[in-house]
């Protein structure tokens, strides 16, 4: 395991240039695949943030009495959809109208009768703010007698829809197509690190090395190669992410075990790289 | 020891490279393989640490039918064999003791052994003083010595040379042969192909020449049936 260790790191003293060049390889392959992580996250934050303003709202009938409410209110919020209920009566609605409405500020001020119904404001659970589920809940609200109108802005929600669907098929296709491009450039990278030390297999092979002897120093560099490039594209993915950030728009990084999954994703694609190299240059008797 | 029976070797695209090759190397045996190039000697010295394997007949080396072993026994095989190149194959980056103890690092020898058992060898090869130098402050003569060295460090039941002096001036290759002389005058076998008939001629060794990949002549061969004669 100690001489496994010391060829390892003996490669990077040895040839300190291809060593610095795979690694710097490496890192922007995955620079680049992370940047496209960075956009697919936030894309999706931003869209969840929009979704969270999917809201129905069912105007109740004049003179519905607050138990009855408080009974349908029970009742919805039993619904496997619904997150909350909130009971808006006619005072509520009308003093939120005069706060946000203040073009009308005059008109409102000038009412003898308060001529906005009470309502009930639902909002669903995420992964239920779609036409679909939206759709469902207000078909059943409308069995509620003392419900006058249901509302929801059917289009609205579609359109959402088909945006968070042509992101969903997009970010696929095109993560895919980063992701096989790096896994490519990085099996190039490690295959040239290994061909560059043919000769020392071939010599290993020679006196009498055993394959794993062989192959476990060549792994074992291919996997901190990964590593090392994946730490340097988290590290300019985060420099990417704080100009981005700071001058056009406050936007999110990865979480920490993101961060980790992404260098850890690095070094494995390092190790299986080198391995498949390796076992290039062990012909099979 | 090394025992070649009926062997013939085709390599894809190729006419046969070996064609019913049957010989037996004796423990401390000295022996040379001659002929042009293309005539098979290497093939031979690759089928004995199985580097290739027979198309038809069989390899015995110490015991082993190459043809017979699994993947991982090779290994086991090549640590009794010292193999040395007409292009010494050195590790550029290494010093001559760092090469030679190269070959005992891989096959797992305690570090504490290996120091000792480095010297004694680059002792026995004359380039103990140059212990440090780097294959390119080395001459040719000098590196050739070093893969002795590293073939030797192992005790080897048999060193195998293709064309060992092929790269060497005439001195160098005095020296080489020389050393090869004095490890086979130890115990150790020698097979040796060369197509350089001064270094054959000089000494009584057994010959045995290869021409189109067929044995064409071979004077063990004619000492047994001159034996057998006597008799």
């Amino acid at each position: 395991m100690r001489l496994t260790l010391r060829e390892a790191l003996l490669s990077f003293r040895r040839a300190p240039l291809l060593s610095a060049l795979a690694v710097t390889t490496i890192a922007f392959a995955l620079f680049v695949v992370g940047l496209f992580g960075l956009v697919a996250l936030n894309l999706r934050e931003t869209l969840s943030q929009v979704a969270e303003r999917v809201e129905i709202v069912a105007y109740l009938a004049r003179g519905t009495p607050v138990d009855v409410v408080t009974v349908a209110m029970g009742d919805i919020q039993a619904f496997p959809e619904v997150e909350e209920v909130t009971y808006v009566t006619e005072d509520q609605a009308l003093e939120r109208a005069r706060r946000e409405l203040t073009e009308f500020q005059g008109v409102f001020s000038d009412l003898t009768q308060n001529p906005l119904p009470a309502s009930l404001e639902i909002r669903l659970k995420p992964g239920f703010r779609d036409a679909e589920h939206v759709g469902a809940v207000a078909d059943r609200l409308r069995g509620f007698r003392f419900a006058e109108d249901i509302r929801y802005g059917s289009d609205w929600v579609e359109k959402l829809d088909r945006l968070r669907s042509i992101a969903g098929a997009v970010g696929l296709v095109v993560g895919i197509a980063f992701g096989a491009a790096a896994v490519i450039i990085i099996g190039t990278t490690i295959r040239m690190t290994v061909l560059a030390r043919n000769r020392e297999i071939q010599i290993m092979r020679l006196v009498g090395a055993t394959d794993g002897f062989i192959r476990r120093p060549f792994v074992l560099d291919g996997a901190v190669k990964g590593a090392l490039g994946g730490l340097l594209a988290i590290g300019l993915d985060y420099a990417a992410y704080r100009a981005v950030s700071g001058a056009l728009f406050a936007a999110s990084f990865f979480t920490p075990a993101q961060a980790v999954a992404f260098v850890a994703a690095g070094t494995v694609l390092g190790f299986l790289a080198s391995a498949a190299s390796v076992n290039r240059h062990l012909p099979a008797l | 020891m090394i025992r070649f029976k009926k062997v013939f070797k085709a390599f894809p695209k190729d006419s046969l490279a070996l064609k019913d090759v049957t010989f037996h190397l004796a423990r401390g045996e000295f022996i040379f393989f001659t002929g042009h190039s293309g005539a098979g000697k290497s093939t031979v010295l690759r089928l004995v640490y199985a580097d290739e394997l027979p198309t038809s007949g069989s390899v015995w080396v110490a015991g082993m039918q190459t043809s017979e072993l699994h993947r991982r026994d090779i290994p086991r095989l090549r640590r009794r064999l010292g193999i040395v190149f007409q292009d010494f194959r050195l590790l550029e980056d290494r010093t001559a003791e760092e090469n030679v103890a190269f070959a005992l690092e891989v096959t797992g020898t305690r570090r504490g052994a290996i120091g000792p058992k480095v010297m004694r060898v680059l002792t026995q090869v004359g380039l103990a003083a140059r212990a440090h130098a780097y294959p390119r402050e080395l001459s040719g003569g000098e590196q050739q010595r070093v893969a002795i060295a590293r073939a030797l460090v192992n005790d080897p039941l048999v060193i195998l040379a293709d064309e060992p002096t092929g790269n060497l001036d005439e001195r160098a290759t005095r020296g080489v042969f020389q050393l090869l002389r004095d490890i086979n005058a130890t115990g150790t076998a020698v097979m040796m192909a060369t197509h350089d008939l001064d270094l054959v001629r000089q000494t009584d060794y057994r010959t045995v020449e290869l021409k189109d990949g067929a044995v064409v002549y071979d004077s063990g061969q004619d000492q047994a049936a001159a034996a057998e004669g006597v008799l």
